[in-house]
């Protein structure tokens, strides 16, 4: 067979190859960063202290995965109808809020939120207008 | 199968575009959420309720400077309204927002009369004014995402993580009641904490590029509490209730004594009433 | 027909570099706009739409005008029409091109604009402009291109298209009409609840669309071998003489009820427009040099004798279109908005930021017209002397 344009065709092939594998070797190595994920707030230990567990409102696992879609069901809720108590499947009632509610516990959003949402490389835009806990600055990287 | 190279580089071009657009909703969309169930939602005991809020302004009641500035101050310190200056100190007309706001009789209902013989201290006298809630809203009706709507209490809210910034709503609303956050809000000084800013951690900023104005203060109504404005303002300057009920106070000044709408002729049915002469209603 | 776009003479490709330094100026303003927000702009509290709504306003007048010259000759089987419809159905498709974008610079959330389709509301007007403009845009693009494709092969046109460029004709006055809705249907904004709005747009743009076409075609027939046709273009120019006839008498009809009507609130936009009010009169001179150039250039394109010398009609359409322009694009927005819901100027003029995004959104679109243009006519200069009959 023969291969016209051969120049042109292999320099194409080779920039295509850089261009698609170059966020492999840009993260090479990165990935495997340990996730340091904190719930040793001040609050959640008092949680823990009388109620002698930790718990969210909904169970770890649920919340680890779906949070998003909790948190956008809360918002609609309380925006759009009104309603701010939220029945858990734990049986509880929470306050549907993210400043007053998810935030006065888990403090510490640096060690929870920006730990994960970093490594996941997501954005979310909730503190554009949401106002994040008062935190100290880390002193160690 | 085969297809020469001009049909497929047109399904190609297709479905790269139709895949562009996909990825452009999913990107802002992350995920498609069903809302609540009705049995994972509890409204709050304590919350007040109504069928039809709405608010008296007795103007009378309002005696001093002071008087307007501590009912103003208190609905935009507690919702983190932007107050932005210029370097003299005077308002920055360019990115004002506001809530609530004086201005004079003449200007809240323009057109009214004829002011030839009027007083000056009567069409200069100051008048409070703010969102009308009103029941029939043209701001409801033009909003392209239903980001502003009517709650079943009455009240017209705004959904801020839904507002696209078309600013329709400002075009439509004949009272003014509306402002768009043309920058960042948190960059006014009474926001910002390197300008010495303070906010109010309860509740949210709004971002740039959003509608904003009065909610009747839900957020407080749902802890029993009265807006932020009637608690601030001299007693029975601002008399807050539910209309439909008709054992309420706004009801009884509303049956029984004189009070005027802004530009009720346009039919949007505004839920701000001004007593007219005061008297003993409270 | 895409690879016709992608050669050219010297020339061809300074004028398209030209376009695209301002589309580039024009987004570099627009990724800061992006940042920062829509504070560069003029625009405040009081006067929250401006020069962006405005252009989109005045093209979609332009894009419905194709509908001119799709009724002469698909209609009433004007066969002189066969060479400039296409160029109509081009400039529509770039018209439109324009007006998402300046509906696009004007979002203060543009990130969050599939809202309007995550959540349809039927009740909005806005909603409704947003698939009008779509589907015309679509059916100008299928249209052209097939008719075009057609052409270039030699066969008359497929059965199937008919219906399409029967739909477009309606569907061209619906998008003005629409257009219109979306300020005649607000109460409180005196300048523009009147029920002539839509009447009054399609006027304009039927004046003004055609106009431009009138200026585009006489620049194809000097830098290509694409002739309209000298008649072609007399039979044009009285159409827009007609449509800008209509256009002058509505907005009279507008003064009229304003001001024998006696009702302050009615007569202030004139007033700020036309006169000054309170003190401002910042639009005034746009307002009388649009006004001015209605009237002369109503009479250069009625008088036959100066109408017909192309020189004289190409001057008589570029005062129409900057008249048309001014009025549309400028006063009618202004106009609602000064004086406010509390009877005060509050004036707006936009920024260099703004305006700088405006010219590089017009740079874009004549980059999508330069490119079709060009396709256009070389499959025209190939098929030279063969016409098809559609």
């Amino acid at each position: 067979m023969k291969i016209y344009n051969k120049g042109p065709v292999f320099l194409g092939i080779v920039i295509f190859l850089a261009l698609a594998l170059f966020p492999f070797y840009n993260n090479f190595g990165k990935a495997n960063k340990k996730l340091d994920i904190k719930t040793d707030t001040p609050a959640i230990l008092e949680y823990e202290k009388v109620n002698g567990k930790k718990e969210c409102v909904e169970p770890k696992a649920y919340m680890r995965g779906e949070h998003m879609v909790l948190i956008n069901n809360w918002r609609d809720a309380v925006v759009r109808d009104d309603n701010r108590g939220y029945l858990s499947s734990t049986g509880k009632r929470w306050n549907m809020s993210l400043q007053n509610g998810c935030m006065q516990c888990h403090s510490n959003k640096k060690k929870f939120c920006d730990e994960c949402h970093n490594y996941m490389a997501v954005k979310p835009f909730c503190w554009d207008c949401h106002i994040q806990p008062v935190e100290k600055e880390e002193t160690q990287s | 199968m085969s297809m020469d190279r001009r049909k497929f580089l047109k399904v190609a071009g297709i479905s790269s575009i139709l895949g562009f657009g996909a990825s452009v909703a999913s990107a802002t969309h992350p995920t498609w959420q069903p809302a609540l169930r009705p049995d994972q939602m509890d409204r709050n005991k304590e919350a007040l309720t109504a069928k039809r809020w709405a608010m008296v302004v007795d103007m009378t009641r309002f005696k001093t400077e002071e008087d307007f500035t501590k009912t103003i101050n208190a609905c935009h310190t507690i919702h983190n309204v932007p107050d932005f200056r210029k370097p003299d100190g005077t308002v920055d007309k360019k990115f004002e927002i506001k809530w609530i706001w004086n201005t004079t009789y003449e200007k809240a209902f323009p057109g009214m009369e004829e002011r030839k013989y009027q007083s000056e201290h009567i069409k200069d006298m100051p008048f409070m004014v703010l969102c009308n809630h009103c029941t029939n809203p043209a701001c409801v009706r033009v909003c392209p995402t239903k980001a502003t709507y009517k709650l079943a209490t009455g009240i017209t809210m705004q959904d801020m993580h839904r507002c696209i910034g078309c600013r329709f709503c400002m075009a439509a609303c004949p009272y003014g009641a509306r402002s768009f956050n043309w920058i960042d809000p948190r960059r006014a000084a009474n926001l910002d904490p390197a300008k010495g800013g303070k906010v109010n951690k309860e509740y949210p900023t709004r971002t740039k590029g959003v509608v904003e104005k009065c909610t009747f203060c839900t957020e407080r109504l749902a802890v029993g509490k009265m807006p932020a404005c009637v608690e601030a303002a001299p007693k029975g300057a601002l008399i807050f209730g539910d209309l439909d009920d008709p054992s309420s106070e706004i009801r009884q000044i509303v049956s029984n004594k004189l009070t005027i709408r802004r530009k009720p002729e346009l039919g949007t049915g505004p839920a701000i009433y001004y007593l007219i002469g005061g008297g003993d209603h409270a | 027909m895409l690879e016709k776009a992608l050669e050219g003479s010297k020339k061809y490709w300074a004028w398209v570099g030209f376009l695209g330094i301002f589309a580039l100026i024009g987004t570099y303003w627009y990724i800061r706009q992006f940042n920062e927000g829509l504070g560069l702009t003029g625009l405040h509290r009081d006067v929250s739409w401006g020069l962006y709504i405005g252009q989109f306003t005045f093209l979609v007048g332009v894009a419905a005008s194709a509908v001119m010259l799709v009724i002469p000759y698909y209609l009433h089987d004007f066969k002189k029409f066969g060479k400039i419809v296409i160029l109509g159905e081009f400039l529509a498709i770039s018209a439109v091109t324009m007006c998402i974008l300046f509906i696009f610079v004007d979002m203060g959330q543009p990130m969050r604009i599939m809202n309007v389709l995550l959540h349809p509301t039927p009740g909005s007007v806005m909603f409704w402009d947003s698939v009008v403009l779509s589907g015309y845009l679509f059916i100008n693009a299928l249209v052209g291109w097939v008719t075009l494709g057609s052409d270039r092969k030699g066969v008359p046109p497929p059965k199937w298209i008919k219906p399409w460029i029967y739909l477009s004709i309606p569907w061209a006055i619906s998008i003005h009409t629409v257009t219109a809705f979306l300020y005649s249907g607000i109460p409180g904004r005196h300048f523009w609840l009147t029920a002539v709005m839509a009447a009054r747009f399609l006027a304009s743009a039927f004046a003004g669309g055609p106009a431009l076409l009138i200026i585009l075609a006489l620049i194809v027939r000097k830098v290509s071998k694409f002739d309209a046709g000298k008649d072609v273009i007399q039979a044009v120019s009285r159409i827009v003489a007609y449509a800008m006839f209509a256009n002058v008498f509505l907005l009279g009809l507008e003064f009229f009820t304003a001001f024998y009507s006696g009702i302050p609130g009615h007569q202030h936009p004139f007033v700020y427009l036309y006169k000054g009010l309170d003190g401002h009169a910042e639009i005034v001179p746009l307002m009388w040099t649009s006004t001015i150039f209605a009237v002369l250039s109503l009479v250069m394109l009625w008088v036959p004798s100066i109408r017909r010398k192309e020189g004289l009609l190409s001057i008589a359409c570029v005062m129409l279109f900057i008249s048309l322009w001014i009025d549309k694009g400028f006063g009618l927005i202004i106009g609602g908005f000064v004086p406010n819901p509390f009877e005060e100027v509050n004036p707006y003029w936009p920024t260099l930021p703004e305006a700088m995004i405006t010219l590089g959104v017009w740079a874009i679109g004549f980059m999508v017209l330069t490119f079709l243009y060009k396709i256009a006519i070389t499959v025209r200069e190939q098929t030279a002397g063969v016409e098809i009959d559609h």
